[in-house]
């Protein structure tokens, strides 16, 4: 099992790891690679460019996840009531993440189509607006159109974990609180938020680290454009070594990358113990 | 007993249906799905190659052209088993030939005469041709015939100020709310689009020392000029997320009186199935000005190259030569012309698309080539994000290219 381990994710990180410390070609009749030391950190760290990538990459990873994680939330609880109906629209709550997301990011694409997308139809029907527009090609406006994209996509993996853990909450401890008088904001403060908050916790270091390391939607919807606004941390390690070729400034990139993923987790294991303590 | 018999026929239904035999000559070929030829015509040329040489049989691959480039890149880095024959667009021979991704074809290649020579620059780096030349394309201005009659213009404009000001009319008249559509979204599309006005305005990207010319004379009025369109609001501002294929929608619906595209949108517009204007509209070469070039024209063509690493290479010479030859061609002349001259003075090509072949004629003869740098997927993607930059009105054209300047400095 060791081996496996060592042979699937080991030999990988530790052929990234020497090649970030030297330059080499990704491919050609001169794949020779030199020492270069720490040139490539420094190239990585000085590139404005990709220090602006970082920044958007986070904007991304905080606004989707907090949006993920109410909405997630409200519709656990909304489907944690008995209603007609019920198990159909909990069903449903499937459906987004079952598509895989380059297919999720070619339905939005359409649908923020200026030409002919449903989005300007139904802005422009009620009113909001009084023509069609671009969404994906204006700066600024189109980082936020990609999050309600991935926000979509994702926001049910949240939902569901919530709503398991609002089903393990004994129903007497409700009845309890309410007959101490608590109001509906009281039984969810004291009841529902201590119930769900570790699987929310779990569920949201998930989301983080998926959302950091965010590519394909953005790659199918925007390409990093317009003039870069949505171009995000990733996109440096991908050009640097297909387009750009080379595979040691890339491996910098990657690394780079995983290390700021890294000190995200750090910062939630860090929260996270602290609830554990009374 | 039944489900042995079971097994057994399945068995042989999978032997019967199994074409490829084990002494067949397997290619593996990477082509793009966008513009130019489309995936059934490649479908169809390959079968009838693969009919004419039997054990030899054909994989096809089709990817977008966004994705094109860096397939290939990942397949040679991946060592052996990648393709044997790809679609090399005419930008990649000097980084593909000094990276020794691609066989060097000199030897191989027809006598030159025969086609036309800006379809051999596409392949070509250090005097040595690295791609067969396969599609010879160009961007031209298409335009919208009712429109302009509607507007009272008898002709397309011949030059940029003329469709600048054609323009402005058929907007004052309500015909069209952004008459010209382009594609400028953050792609190499944008730099065909781009390079094309460079042309018209008698700029270059670099001058004879090889200095950055970029950041002034027309290469600088080019940008102006793409600015001033998007603040006029004769260019469509949504252009700036426009690939080749949302422009053809846009001018096929009838909501651009004009639009710059490359050949195929030629019989995809006049396709009445897939085009509300078709049989009403016209395809000139696109303008220029009196002070740079009278006529502008990009050269966008693609050529096919031997991988390095294919081990299969008498039979992919075997499978270009096929594609790339007059007769194959000529079969398949509508959505992309032939590299060979005398195809154009052939009834059977030109019947049915007098006008093209005519806006060819001028066009094939002056396409401009976009610089040939071994780091050319680096500069390029640099160029987009400040022509973008310029055109979202982030920064002034004149900023935008200076810090292009001083991005892309020591690039070779």
């Amino acid at each position: 099992m060791f081996i496996i381990v060592l042979g699937v994710t080991g030999y990988p990180l530790l052929q990234t790891i020497w090649l970030s410390f030297h330059s080499r070609p990704l491919a050609g009749h001169d794949v020779q690679a030199d020492w270069v030391g720490l040139a490539n950190f420094k190239t990585v760290l000085e590139n404005a460019a990709f220090r602006a990538a970082v920044a958007r990459t986070l904007y991304f990873t905080i606004v989707s996840v907090l949006a993920e994680a109410m909405i997630g939330v409200m519709v656990a609880l909304l489907l944690d009531q008995e209603f007609r109906g019920r198990a159909f629209v909990r069903a449903l709550l499937v459906l987004p993440l079952a598509m895989p997301t380059v297919v999720s990011a070619m339905m939005w694409r359409l649908i923020y189509n200026p030409e002919y997308g449903a989005f300007n139809a139904l802005l422009l029907q009620i009113g909001l607006i009084d023509d069609y527009r671009s969404w994906l090609g204006a700066p600024g406006l189109a980082m936020n159109m990609v999050i309600i994209a991935e926000v979509w996509k994702n926001f049910s993996i949240v939902a569901i974990i919530v709503l398991a853990a609002l089903q393990t909450i004994p129903r007497e401890l409700y009845e309890a609180a309410t007959i101490d008088g608590a109001g509906p904001w009281a039984r969810f403060r004291n009841v529902t938020w201590p119930g769900i908050l570790a699987p929310l916790s779990v569920a949201l270091v998930l989301r983080t680290i998926e959302a950091f390391k965010v590519f394909d939607i953005f790659y199918v919807m925007t390409r990093g454009g317009p003039a870069n606004t949505t171009k995000t941390a990733t996109f440096f390690v991908y050009d640097e070594s297909f387009a750009f070729l080379r595979a040691g400034s890339a491996s910098s990139y990657a690394l780079v990358v995983v290390a700021i993923s890294m000190v995200l987790i750090a910062i939630y294991v860090r929260l996270l113990r602290r609830q554990d303590q009374p | 007993m039944k489900r042995i018999l079971g097994a057994l026929s399945i068995a042989a239904v999978m032997a019967a249906s199994t074409v490829v035999q084990a002494q067949d000559i397997v290619l593996q070929a990477l082509f793009m799905k966008q513009t130019a030829y489309s995936d059934k015509d490649v479908r169809d040329m390959t079968n009838d190659f693969e009919a004419a040489h039997p054990g030899i049989k054909v994989n096809l691959e089709f990817v977008p052209y966004e994705a094109l480039h860096n397939k290939i890149v990942a397949s040679i880095s991946a060592g052996s088993g990648g393709y044997d024959v790809a679609l090399v667009d005419t930008i990649w021979p000097a980084e593909f030939a000094t990276n020794q991704f691609v066989d060097d074809l000199t030897s191989l290649v027809p006598p030159r005469d025969p086609i036309f020579g800006g379809a051999w620059k596409t392949g070509e780096y250090d005097g040595k041709i690295w791609a067969m030349p396969w599609i010879l394309d160009t961007k031209y201005l298409f335009y919208n015939k009712d429109i302009l009659a509607k507007a009272g213009f008898d002709h397309p404009p011949a030059t940029l100020d003329e469709l600048t000001q054609q323009a402005k009319v058929i907007k004052d008249k309500g015909l069209a709310d952004y008459p010209i559509v382009w594609s400028w979204g953050q792609a190499e599309a944008l730099v065909c689009d781009y390079a094309l006005l460079v042309q018209a305005f008698g700029g270059q990207f670099y001058d004879e020392s090889g200095e950055p010319a970029f950041t002034k004379g027309g290469a600088l009025k080019a940008l102006q000029f793409m600015v001033g369109s998007i603040k006029d609001g004769i260019s469509n501002p949504r252009s700036t997320e426009f690939l080749e294929e949302e422009v053809r929608n846009t001018f096929s619906s009838g909501r651009a009186a004009f639009a710059l595209n490359w050949t195929y949108m030629w019989p995809l517009a006049n396709d009445p199935k897939q085009s509300e204007v078709a049989g009403k509209i016209g395809i000139v070469p696109a303008p220029g000005t009196p002070e740079g070039s009278p006529q502008a024209a990009i050269n966008g063509s693609m050529g096919l190259s031997i991988m390095r690493n294919s081990d299969k290479k008498d039979a992919a010479w075997q499978y270009i030569k096929y594609l790339t030859s007059q007769e194959t061609q000529d079969k398949y002349a509508s959505m992309s012309l032939p590299i060979w001259k005398s195809s154009y003075a052939d009834p059977k090509v030109v019947k049915g698309q007098e006008e093209l072949i005519k806006a060819a004629e001028t066009s094939v003869a002056i396409m401009y080539n976009r610089p040939t740098k071994v780091q050319y997927q680096e500069i390029s993607t640099l160029l987009q994000q400040q022509i973008q930059s310029a055109l979202l009105g982030l920064q002034s054209p004149e900023q935008a290219m200076k810090d292009l300047a001083s991005q892309t400095s020591g690039m070779k």
